[in-house]
């Protein structure tokens, strides 16, 4: 068995064992190529009552490589607005670039997303968002974001 | 980059490995690296990813990871690279990565975060061939640690593949620190060339290093700079300004030369695609004449016809015109130049084909052997050669400052261009079995003659670089004027 299918699997096990962290719910899982998941930032923060949604895509690599992770943007599910998220629901985040640790999981990059939208003050979205959108490759993966504000 | 891994690891005392890392750390510079090393060794080794900073809290697994109870302490980083560890009796390893126990062979850098040895191999294999990443750092998260040479062997078991990719990362990355060295430029040549008298950046005001490699005749490139040819005589500032405009500029000055005019007020460049005399600037709202370019408001009823040629404010504004109009037309004299130099090198394939085409006939025609009938080929390789230095000198003549030195530069330039003129009209000549002998003693001394022109031409720049004689009508880097 390939070793990002095996690694999935245990993940899926651990997350249906232990449940997910407060605010992240699984919303699918039915194979080992794209999960979906829902994000609320709890508490008092300028995302309150807002529901959002990831969707993660893995390929063989995983998890030497990170996963693919994006904001799911349709009828029902819109990406934050937060000054590293486009509208097109990219991420624009060193740990799924080339801060991504494979010791990192799913659930990790979810928390991390979660308090990356937690920690935000200003609602506003990425200044060369327009032109990103416009030429932006389908799969976020593609993109060489530079990371250059990590204060947000 | 042996010697510097060796003469670091015998002052310091510390493997070859650890060696490696630090020069690797420090971008290769040996000097500031021991002065930093004797002042903090400990900080250092820190930075440089060697020891794991004091105090480092416990080796974090993934949360999802099974938590390990036994400390994997720090101990002498020297000592526990690349060793490999087996879990603690009792209780199966199970990697954090790949979740398989079965895997019982595990790795750990000296921060003791422990990996199974799959994992492991597929990581560095995974930074070394498709992220092309010689500074491979510990897989835990936030783990600054990085793998030394012998570990990443181990890692990559029998990869021998991996391994070879790994050690020409490593070089890469210092040739690519040291000045003295670089790459050839060529596809798939994997020499290098030293080139010490270019090692600084002042170095590149006075002297154009054309370097070549030593893998084949043809892979001529300049050390200074990006272009991918011998750009003599022109040093690489003045090239790289020169091509630079050429990209800008050139398709489009000749449009606009020929289809516009510009606003006498606020210099946009109009183009008049038809209707009537009465212009109005779209940008400032400026109401001027096309024909005479004054303004409107002094035209009066003259509707269609212009008869204010000479009113001042008229005059002014076609000096401003043709002043903006005579820089483009001095760019396009130059450039023209330089192109069309460029088009005939682009040809030259062609050329060398005909040529050979030409010496067969040759053969034919009189008594002449293939070694005797060489002259033609040497012809073209030279008219070639002067052709390239030809195009440049354009491009060098357009920045050079009006006196004496540039008509003394035009001067040899000119003569140069003459002589290659006559060399390829030689070339190019019909055969005529009768003249074939008169034809190769002509052809030949022409070449000698152009050679020696070619050789005045740069050597006379390249002692006017030494000499300070070049003065530029731009600011040119390393030329500051004080």
């Amino acid at each position: 068995m390939a070793v990002s299918t095996r690694r999935l699997q245990k993940e899926l096990v651990e997350i249906q064992k232990q449940g997910t962290p407060v605010g992240i719910t699984l919303l699918s899982a039915d194979d080992f190529q794209t999960w979906l998941f829902t994000v609320q930032v709890l508490g008092d923060t300028i995302y309150s009552g807002e529901l959002f949604a990831l969707k993660f895509r893995f390929d063989g690599q995983y998890p030497i490589q990170p996963p693919a992770v994006q904001f799911v943007v349709d009828e029902k599910y819109q990406a934050p607005v937060h000054p590293h998220v486009y509208s097109n629901g990219h991420i624009c985040a060193s740990i799924l670039g080339n801060e991504w640790s494979p010791v990192l999981s799913v659930i990790a990059v979810c928390v991390t997303i979660q308090s990356m939208l937690a920690s935000c003050k200003k609602k506003e979205r990425p200044p060369d968002n327009e032109r990103y959108v416009k030429h932006a490759p389908e799969n976020p993966k593609k993109t060489q974001f530079v990371y250059h504000d990590d204060t947000v | 980059m042996q010697q510097d891994i060796e003469h670091i690891s015998g002052i310091f005392g510390v493997e070859p490995d650890i060696a490696s890392l630090l020069l690797r750390y420090m971008n290769w510079n040996k000097e500031r690296l021991i002065e930093k090393y004797m002042d903090n060794a400990h900080a250092v080794s820190t930075a440089a990813g060697i020891v794991p900073p004091e105090k480092s809290p416990e080796p974090s697994c993934s949360q999802i990871g099974p938590r390990r109870s036994s400390r994997l302490g720090i101990s002498k980083p020297s000592k526990s690279k690349a060793s490999e560890r087996s879990p603690p009796a009792g209780e199966p390893f199970v990697c954090p990565i790949c979740f398989d126990d079965t895997q019982q062979e595990t790795l750990a850098l000296a921060c003791g975060h422990l990996f199974c040895r799959a994992c492991w191999g597929a990581y560095v294999s995974s930074k070394v061939r498709t992220e092309a990443e010689s500074w491979i750092t510990c897989m835990a998260e936030g783990c600054a640690l990085v793998a030394p040479d012998s570990f990443v062997r181990t890692a990559l078991g029998d990869d021998a593949q991996t391994w070879a990719r790994f050690q020409e990362l490593v070089v890469r990355h210092f040739v690519s620190c040291m000045p003295n060295l670089k790459y050839c430029p060529y596809p798939s040549c994997s020499y290098t060339v030293s080139c010490p008298a270019a090692a600084s950046k002042s170095a590149l005001a006075t002297i154009v290093p054309t370097v070549r490699c030593g893998a084949s005749g043809a892979h001529v490139f300049c050390f200074g700079c990006a272009i991918e040819t011998d750009h003599r005589p022109v040093i690489c500032a003045v090239a790289k300004m020169w091509l630079q405009k050429c990209r800008d500029d050139s398709e489009t000055a000749n449009w606009i030369k020929s289809n516009t005019k510009e606003c006498s007020k606020c210099q946009s460049t109009i183009e008049k695609n038809g209707g009537c005399n009465h212009m109005t600037c779209k940008k400032c709202k400026y109401e001027f004449c096309w024909v005479c370019m004054g303004p409107w408001s002094e035209h009066g009823t003259a509707w269609y016809s212009c008869n204010r040629y000479d009113e001042k404010a008229s005059v002014d504004a076609r000096d401003a015109q043709s002043k903006s109009r005579a820089s483009l037309e001095r760019y396009l004299h130059y450039y023209n130049r330089w192109a069309n130099h460029e088009q005939s090198a682009r040809l030259s394939a062609e050329l060398y084909a005909k040529t050979e085409q030409k010496m067969e006939e040759m053969q034919l025609a009189s008594a002449l052997s293939w070694i005797e009938v060489q002259f033609m080929r040497k012809a073209v390789d030279e008219s070639v050669r002067c052709r390239g230095t030809l195009k440049w000198t354009y491009s060098m003549a357009y920045y050079l400052e009006k006196g004496n030195e540039k008509e003394l530069f035009e001067d040899n330039q000119r003569d140069l261009e003459r002589a290659v003129e006559e060399l390829s009209e030689l070339i190019e000549s019909p055969i005529d079995p009768e003249v074939i002998m008169s034809l190769r003693q002509k052809v030949t001394d022409k070449t000698v003659y152009v050679q020696k022109r070619n050789e005045i031409m740069l050597e006379d720049t390249a002692r006017g670089f030494l000499e300070g004689r070049w003065t530029w009508n731009v600011d040119v880097e390393g030329f500051e004027k004080d």
